[in-house]
């Protein structure tokens, strides 16, 4: 289907299905009842699962296929957003040219920071990209929001104001983005019996986007052009002895991940139309790249799963504070309750990135694939139990020498 | 004239900071070939030391003085600091107002103990790893360190003063001739600058003049040789590593006066100090050295209001700026070496 073959289609399929029954999925427990906090059926977490999703899937283009690891992919989320919301300003809340200016703005950035990065490799290029990022940072946090000349409004943000020219906003429609009158912020609510489903039109349309851009990603990965990243990772020396210029194709992939990106960001700015600088910060590029890793890089799937776990669990762990933790403990003896509840206070709630920082690290050393490689080697365990070990399929490709 | 003298006096101390901390990471990579993104951890670890000694020296009990009262006409509570009741009361006010300095020799053998064990409890396993990993996982662990530190000290920064002699500014321009007041510099800072050099130069010192060092320079120029030769150049790289953590160390220890430590300062510092080892030249020491003080003294100009009315903001941007020129223009960076990196 759509020139894939059928293992790529069924994941096609698979993706597309979680992502249109997430709000059944991800809110399995009835809404009154004391596991409701771990429902992540709501609209904003839902959006920010697809945005952050598209925001990896993008990046593990060029981390994934090329292995040059940008630590300034986050400049292009937040040229995104701010692009997204000059839009609002001056033409109208709608959110297709938005979107459509925040891909374009972030593809003409990322080719002019690519063309210069890409002149380096390795640490000099992650380096170079983390000096863009923050130089952008630095530009959009105090640099361009002087009063003559006021691009970005620093701290406080990029906003619509009342008294923004929005040339094309008339009055019939909707005072916040939209798409031709349909609010973004438009919710259906659900109810049967017990459980309560939100259904709504900012992240229904997040949501196809990612359909589309992940569709896009698949086709990148199995064309000739995706091979070439790959030969660039594997060994550009012999790529290049081969008489092919490699640049062209690493700029291509830089370029494709910063659309990625700028889509993120202007997505993010469609559901809530605020930009602010923190966006660009280099810890923000770091979370990108630790949402490849922990999904598995390289892999197709990874990222948006590792973009979910991230994003679920910041929103699960940051909630659960030691009253909750002495509920699920209320079974233990009471000096025990008190000991453990002692014990876990430091890793949840406001110590969430303690707990982030641990796994990623974890995952660095001992899964480096992420967990898509923890899946494979749980199935190949269990396959290994059934049947001897006699078929272990080798995993690794040893490059012909 | 004055101004300009003034524009370098003031870049020095950032100067200092970024030249120690680029030293740091220039010697793990040319000695274990890794590159260290929690050495920002390691800095921020060093201003908490003093953090640290500073609360243990402030550790009092409280006894109830007859003589005084307090505004309710009960017996008064003393707070004694135990350091106080052990040195007698002028001794011990000195050893408190003296816990910067003192944390120095607090944080030495910490560093190097911090240094040594991450060394062998992580790093030693990523050698064979590809750099990226090496990033990730450095990048991971000071994201824990960070987060340990804010549950034990909390969000906010804590003020460390400098010990009450090293208050205020000294006059400099008069030394040299210029009209008073020209040059007002304040003491802690041209503290920090001699502290900085004395540091770098005794690593440069102990490197270049001891056997160990020239072992170490043997190991850092042909690893493989060197070993071959029957020395156990592992366990001094180990050592190399710990020192490394100590200079870091050492530096945060004494820029907590100049800027309250918190902590994500190691965060703020390491974007700006590897930017510092690039345009340095990636495994060179000297070029560290030279690049940090440059840079800094670089950021320092910008920051004058002449230059930021000229193009507004170039104080924030200079620096990238910078060693984006560089970076194409001499891609191996000011003084470094064919063959560092480049595969």
């Amino acid at each position: 289907m759509l020139g894939l073959d059928k293992k790529d289609t069924t994941l096609l399929i698979i993706v597309a299905l979680l992502t249109l029954l997430a709000p059944f999925l991800l809110n399995p427990f009835p809404s009154d009842s004391a596991m409701a906090q771990f429902n992540a059926g709501y609209p904003d977490l839902m959006q920010r699962f697809v945005i952050f999703g598209i925001f990896a899937v993008g990046f593990n283009i060029l981390f994934g296929l090329t292995g040059y690891l940008s630590f300034g992919h986050a400049a292009f989320l937040g040229i995104g957003s701010y692009s997204a919301v000059w839009m609002f300003k001056l033409f109208s809340y709608n959110v297709i040219p938005a979107i459509a200016l925040s891909v374009i703005m972030a593809g003409l950035f990322s080719l002019l920071i690519g063309f210069i990065s890409l002149r380096r490799s390795g640490i000099y290029f992650s380096i170079l990209t983390l000096a863009f990022a923050q130089m952008s940072f630095a530009l959009a946090y105090s640099v361009l929001s002087n009063p003559k000349f006021n691009l970005t409004n620093g701290e406080t943000g990029l906003q619509v104001y009342a008294d923004d020219p929005q040339m094309f906003h008339r009055d019939g429609l909707p005072d916040l983005p939209h798409l031709f009158g349909l609010s973004m912020r438009s919710t259906y609510t659900l109810d049967m019996g017990a459980w309560s489903f939100d259904f709504n039109a900012g992240y229904y349309l997040c949501a196809v986007i990612m359909m589309i851009v992940f569709y896009l990603a698949i086709r990148i990965f199995r064309s000739p052009f995706g091979m070439m990243l790959r030969a660039v990772k594997s060994n550009q020396q012999r790529m290049n002895y081969t008489g092919l210029n490699s640049r062209p194709y690493t700029l291509a992939a830089f370029v494709i991940s910063g659309m990625y990106a700028g889509l993120a960001g202007g997505l993010m700015a469609a559901m809530d139309p605020l930009a602010g600088a923190e966006r660009m910060q280099w810890t923000a590029s770091g979370e990108v790249v630790l949402m490849t890793i922990l999904g598995g890089t390289g892999t197709l799937i990874g990222p948006v799963l590792g973009a979910g776990f991230i994003k679920y669990f910041e929103n699960i762990f940051s909630k659960i504070n030691d009253s909750v933790l002495h509920g699920w403990f209320a079974f233990l003896p009471d000096g025990m309750e008190d000991f453990v509840v002692a014990v876990l206070h430091p890793f949840v709630g406001k110590g969430w990135h303690l707990t982030l920082g641990i796994l990623f690290m974890l995952v660095v050393i001992f899964l480096p694939g992420g967990l898509v490689e923890g899946g494979t080697r749980l199935r190949n365990w269990f396959r290994g139990k059934r049947s001897g070990a006699d078929d272990k399929p080798s995993g690794k490709t040893e490059p012909a020498e | 004239m004055d101004a300009i003298l003034l524009q370098i006096l003031n870049g020095l101390d950032k100067g200092s900071a970024y030249a120690l901390i680029a030293l740091g990471l220039t010697l793990i990579f040319g000695t274990l070939g890794v590159v260290n993104f929690a050495h920002g951890a390691l800095f921020m670890i060093g201003a908490f030391c003093a953090v640290t000694l500073q609360r243990i020296l402030n550790l009092s009990f409280e006894s109830v003085d007859e003589s005084q009262t307090d505004f309710l006409g009960n017996p008064l509570k003393v707070k004694t600091p135990y350091v106080e009741a052990w040195f007698g009361p002028e001794a011990g006010a000195v050893i408190i107002d003296w816990s910067v300095p003192l944390a120095v020799l607090f944080a030495i053998p910490i560093m190097l103990f911090v240094g040594y064990a991450m060394e062998r409890g992580l790093i030693k396993f990523f050698y064979k790893r590809p750099h990226a990993d090496q990033i990730l996982v450095t990048f991971g662990l000071a994201i824990v360190l960070q987060e340990v530190i804010k549950y034990f000290f909390g969000a906010n920064p804590i003020q460390t003063p400098p010990p009450e002699a090293l208050r205020g500014s000294l006059d400099l321009g008069v030394m040299v001739g210029f009209d008073p007041n020209a040059i007002i510099y304040p003491i802690w800072r041209l503290v920090y600058f001699v502290f900085a050099t004395v540091i770098i130069g005794g690593v440069f010192a102990f490197l270049q003049f001891t056997t160990f060092g020239m072992v170490v320079r043997a190991g850092m120029a042909d690893r493989e040789t060197v070993g071959l030769l029957g020395i156990n150049i592992d366990r001094r790289f180990t050592i190399m590593f710990g020192i490394a953590a100590a200079v870091a160390g050492l530096a945060g220890v004494m820029y907590g006066p100049l800027n309250p430590p918190n902590y994500h300062m190691g965060m703020d510092f390491l974007v700006l100090s590897f930017v510092v080892v690039v345009v340095g030249g990636m495994g060179s020491l000297p070029g560290a050295v030279l690049a940090g003080f440059l840079l800094g003294i670089l950021e320092s100009f910008a920051s004058t209001t002449w230059a930021t009315t000229t193009i507004p903001g170039i104080n924030q941007i200079i620096i990238y700026l910078v060693a984006i020129i560089i970076l194409l223009t001499r891609p191996r960076g000011l003084m470094g070496r064919k063959g560092v990196m480049e595969d």
